[in-house]
């Protein structure tokens, strides 16, 4: 491949913000300036440098993108030169995610969430109001290009679930410049998101709340959380951190994976996958090297339960995975966070900083002979990249488009490599498993569903928050554990497992909340989200927000997605608008032929779930039978 | 890099499987395709983003079929059998999801110059218009712009499409997106697997995802070398010659009056073989087999674009830059030769050109450096 650029220039400023975060230029090859006495005389490997760097392609872009605000076409070809990517290719990479951009910007960025359990909680009105008081959001499009944007200004724009959903109605300020700042807030009002968008920054010194059950003697995952200095190494030794990794040297890698096999962890991920098998199978693999990775891209509509781990015991997580890493015999672990959980980010990485100051992570870890190190990414904002597959591609700079499966990640995986993919919770289940013993944490749950799990209560109840229990508590139990629906309205429905999960009735509370009982009753645990709606809030807007989501999250690559997320939400528009194409009952057989096209035939998760709790809400709530019945508001 | 299909493969004798397609039992090669089954015995099934010469991007969904055991279906095009695998080919599943594929494609892009596509919407009983009438083109540069994310709520009277202006940067090909089904094809033959020049990629995400050049920069500003791999590859004429656009908006594109002509390019000494598709005695586009080994279908832009030389002549009002040429019905010859594709006859063993070479313009080895086109 020959690189032929256009002639747009980076600027100086430009250079130097791509130049921070991959070094500067080794020769000319790679964007330096040409040296003709050198460059005459001597090679240096040239290109192949820059191609083995491609994966900093988007730590690159979103480097100009914290920097200025938006990425120019100058600062792109710049990136590309330095790491001999083609700029089309870049340019599908940079445009892929939502929080880079290819338009003029400023700098200053309110990202308002209008998601599903921010909706509960009164952020429809609240946007209403801001777009009074504000002006409309921040246009995207090509009209951007003729609008003269003043860099130093700001504007707001409309965000999917900012997993914050225990604090909605939820913000993320976004300022970019020489020292970017991104602050994630919650609680707030169209008053405060007016002041903050004229550059008031109180907002970023907010204290952030405790966990519900801080300090509750049986919390396992969250033991921690709300209770000792995130930040501090040694209160993390002293209370059990790193007893576990010590342990793990003493049983050896397939003492392990003994142990996890013994535990019977499954996947807290979404697909309830056992994990001790996924280790084993990587462990095995004579190809070298293994590659581990935390998914932490949580960004499922109304899940926030591996924030509230990440912030509340950052250093838990880093041993975890250095205890998988050395039963899987990985030398590398990424942790692959979205991008809209700044303290989260800003947390890991200083724990990881102090884990490697004090040897627990390097090339001889806790003096033993084992090498690992850990790499934050943070994400782009796209949903699709916590598909296990689009992680990969999304670390490895490519557009976050989930993989044809098989080769599966154990064979295949990042890199081509054998790779392990977890979930943050599942990790963090680890270093008690290895601490304990297997049978003791098998002993905890039920038969089928081992330990406890965390549940990420939201929408219309009590006291919002990530709970922990033992798995086969009922929904009825974790309501109640959560301060059931505030004045002792009536609950109209709980969205279970999230935008991708399913609503239930109210007379279906005793559903035991474990992998087999929500299967049984055919729904699913999915991302622990349980979201209670009561009858203040509109079922179908939720709905119609649902679908937009979908729609929008879809990586665009296979066709009963792309398209069937843009026929599912039409459909849901006319029958809600009352502008339906025959009756109500064709247009529910639409939905259900459109929904079950994209179950079936798409490639990944994303659109065979797409259809899932809209059509619960039409099956199991009866949520359209008034329309359907004759004389009702549907015929148009 | 050689392509799945390649003509010449040296490698042991592959095990035979067993497995069943539609209440039959079938054996074939180890490591062949489902869709690769099917067709060995003679049934086909729909495709749109496969390609022999191509990796396989299964991102259409037209092929799929359903496993027994499988969760979800299959895309026949790139799953490789397995012993004991039990496939059908037709069930009311596979016809479902077909049927949607299909219907969503047909609802959202303009077909009309995609081949087949007309008989499959009827086969399997497609009713594209349910989703009520196409929403009107978008104007030059809206889709090109659309920023990944939020989107504005639907219009509840139409159904969203793609349907944009054509964009025609150049004088050799134009691309017609609102015909494009986003297959990857192009993107394939002009990177990774064939041109390695990579001028274009998909862009934008969802149903806003496109094919673009780095900030959709027209095609002269960009990589393109207008090799023309990319148009011969493209299954629904969203990637077409310029000679063909122009005819078919003046109404003189018929096929039924073509013939198609193979010989070999007189450029260089790679030696490409060239099927001329002749019309009213002059070439209206340039192809290049799939199945030859020399190109893969795959050309430059000279066998590709530059035979205008040809007929160039006097008395037909054609420019001659003042070189007197032979008349000479290029058509006529070739027939004569016996080769016309499409009277099947076998084109991958020849040995020179069946014309005098081009009498001035490109001697051979006048490269221009940009890409051969050759794997
Ligand atoms: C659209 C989509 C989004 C996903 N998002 C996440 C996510 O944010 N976090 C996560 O851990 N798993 C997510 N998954 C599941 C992962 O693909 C994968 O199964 C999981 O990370 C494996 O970890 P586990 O075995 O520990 O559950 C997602 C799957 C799909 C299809
Ligand atoms: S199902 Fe949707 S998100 Fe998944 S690959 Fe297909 S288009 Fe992309
Ligand atoms: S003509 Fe050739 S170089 Fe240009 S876009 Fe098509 S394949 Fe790529
Ligand atoms: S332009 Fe043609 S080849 Fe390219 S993606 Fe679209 S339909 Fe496929
Ligand atoms: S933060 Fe708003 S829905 Fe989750
Ligand atoms: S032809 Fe198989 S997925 Fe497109």
């Amino acid at each position: 491949m020959d690189l032929r650029l256009t002639l747009a220039e980076a600027t100086g400023d430009e250079r130097a913000a791509v130049d921070a975060c991959l070094g500067p230029p080794a020769s000319q090859w790679d964007g330096g300036d040409r040296d003709a006495a050198v460059a005459s005389r001597s090679a240096s490997g040239g290109r192949e440098l820059g191609r083995a760097r491609r994966n900093l392609l988007l730590p690159a872009l979103q480097a100009v993108q914290r920097r200025f605000g938006w990425i120019t076409e100058g600062a792109l070809i710049y990136v590309c030169e330095r790491l001999d990517v083609p700029p089309a290719e870049a340019y599908g990479v940079a445009t892929f995610y939502a929080l880079l951009a290819t338009t003029p910007r400023p700098r200053r960025i309110l990202h308002v969430c209008d998601d599903i359990a921010c909706q509960c909680r009164g952020a429809t009105e609240m946007i209403a109001e801001l777009e009074r008081a504000a002006g409309p959001p921040l246009s995207h499009g090509p009209h951007a290009d003729h609008v003269i944007v003043d860099p130093d200004g700001a504007a707001w724009i409309r965000s999917p679930c900012l997993g914050l959903c225990d604090q909605a109605p939820a913000a993320m300020l976004q300022v970019a410049g020489e020292h970017p700042a991104d602050t994630l807030f919650g609680a707030t009002t169209a008053p405060e998101l007016n002041a903050v968008l004229h550059g008031d920054d109180r907002i970023q010194k907010r204290p952030h709340p405790r966990v519900p059950q801080a300090g509750a003697p049986e919390l396992r995952l969250l033991a921690r959380a709300s209770v000792i200095d995130p930040a501090s190494l040694d209160a993390y030794r002293s209370t059990h951190g790193y007893a576990g990794l010590r342990r793990a040297f003493e049983l050896g890698p397939a003492g392990v994976i003994r142990e996890v096999l013994d535990a019977k962890l499954l996947g807290r991920g979404g697909a309830a996958f056992p994990t001790g098998k996924k280790w084993e199978a990587v462990a095995r693999q004579p190809v070298r090297p293994h590659y581990l990775i935390c998914n932490a891209d949580e960004s499922e509509p109304g899940t926030f339960k591996d924030r509230a781990l990440m912030e509340g015991d950052p250093f838990a997580l880093v041993e975890a995975m250095t205890i998988a890493a050395y039963a899987t015999g990985a030398e590398l672990g990424y942790i692959y966070i979205r991008g809209e959980y700044p303290l989260a980010i800003e947390r890991l990485e200083h724990a990881i900083a102090q884990a490697r100051a004090r040897g627990l992570l390097g090339d001889s870890v806790m003096g033993h002979d084992m090498r690992f190190e850990l790499e934050v990414r943070r994400g782009g904002g796209a949903y699709i990249c916590g598909e296990e597959t689009a992680l990969f591609n999304s670390i490895e700079g490519f557009r976050g488009e989930p993989r044809n499966k098989p080769p599966f990640p154990v064979d295949a995986g990042l890199f081509a490599k054998p790779t392990v993919v977890n979930n943050v919770e599942t990790l963090y289940n680890v270093p008690w498993i290895v601490r304990e013993g297997g049978a003791a944490f098998a002993a905890i749950g039920t038969a089928q569903s081992a330990g406890t799990k965390l549940f990420c209560l939201c929408g219309c109840v009590g006291r919002p928050g990530v709970y922990e229990v033992p798995f086969g508590t009922t929904l009825r139990e974790m309501l109640t554990l959560a301060g059931g629906v505030p004045g002792g309205r009536p609950l109209r429905a709980v969205l279970v497992g999230g935008a991708a999960g399913v609503f239930v009735r109210p007379d279906e509370l005793d559903m035991p909340l474990t992998f087999e009982g929500t299967r049984a009753a055919q729904a699913t645990l999915g991302s622990g989200v349980i979201m209670a709606v009561d009858d203040t809030v509109g079922l179908e807007p939720m709905l119609l927000r649902i679908a937009a989501f979908f729609r929008d999250e879809s990586c665009g690559q296979c066709v009963p997605c792309r398209v069937g997320t843009v026929r599912q939400e039409e459909a849901l528009h006319r029958i809600t608008r009352g502008r339906m194409r025959g009756s109500i009952r064709d247009e529910l057989a639409l939905l259900g032929e459109i929904g079950l096209g994209m179950k079936d035939a798409s490639i990944c998760g994303l659109g065979q779930t797409a259809y899932s709790a809209i059509e619960s809400a039409i099956q199991r709530l009866r949520l359209f039978e008034t329309a359907a019945a004759p004389g009702g508001a549907a015929t148009p | 890099m050689t392509a799945p299909g390649a003509l010449v493969q040296i490698s042991p004798p592959r095990r035979s499987v067993e497995l069943t397609i539609d209440g039959d039992t079938v054996a074939a090669p180890e490591g062949t395709t489902i869709l690769d089954a099917c067709r060995q015995r003679g049934q086909d099934i729909p495709t749109l983003c496969y390609l022999e010469t191509l990796h396989p991007v299964n991102a259409c969904r037209v092929c799929v079929v359903e496993v027994e055991n499988s969760r979800v279906l299959v895309p026949s095009c790139s799953r490789r059998i397995e012993p004991g695998m039990v496939v059908h080919t037709d069930s009311p599943r596979v016809r479902h999801s077909r049927k949607m594929v299909l219907e969503f494609l047909a609802s959202s892009v303009d077909l009309s110059t995609t081949p087949h596509a007309a008989e499959w919407i009827a086969s399997y009983e497609c009713h594209p218009e349910r989703y009520g009438p196409p929403a009107p083109p978008a104007a030059a540069g809206i889709r090109d712009a659309a920023h990944a994310g939020h989107h504005e709520p639907p219009d509840p009277a139409f159904a969203a499409t793609v349907h944009q202006p054509i964009k025609a940067d150049n004088e050799l090909y134009v691309r017609d997106y609102g015909k494009c089904i986003l297959c990857y094809k192009c993107v394939e033959a002009c990177g990774i697997d064939y041109q390695n020049t990579y001028a274009i990629a998909v862009a934008g995400r969802g149903f806003d995802a496109r094919i673009s050049t780095e900030f959709s920069v027209p095609l002269p500003g960009s990589a393109c070398v207008y090799c023309g791999n990319c148009i011969a590859v493209c299954p629904t004429g969203a990637l077409m010659f310029s000679s063909e656009h122009d005819r078919r908006a003046a109404g003189t594109w018929d096929e039924s009056r073509q013939s198609v002509v193979d010989t070999i390019c007189p450029y260089c000494g790679v030696g490409c073989t060239l099927s001329l598709h002749v019309q009213n005695n002059e070439i209206v586009k340039v192809t290049s087999p799939f199945d030859v080994s020399i190109t893969h279908g795959n050309l430059c832009i000279k066998g590709r674009f530059g035979w205008q030389y040809v007929q160039e002549r006097p008395g037909n009002g054609k420019r001659t830059n003042g070189v007197p040429r032979r008349p000479r019905d290029i058509e006529a010859a070739s027939n004569a030769a016996g080769k016309s594709r499409r009277k099947g006859h076998d084109i991958s063993q020849r040995d020179g050109p069946q014309h005098d070479g081009p009498p001035h313009a490109g001697t051979p080895g006048d490269g221009d450096g940009k890409g051969s086109g050759h794997p």
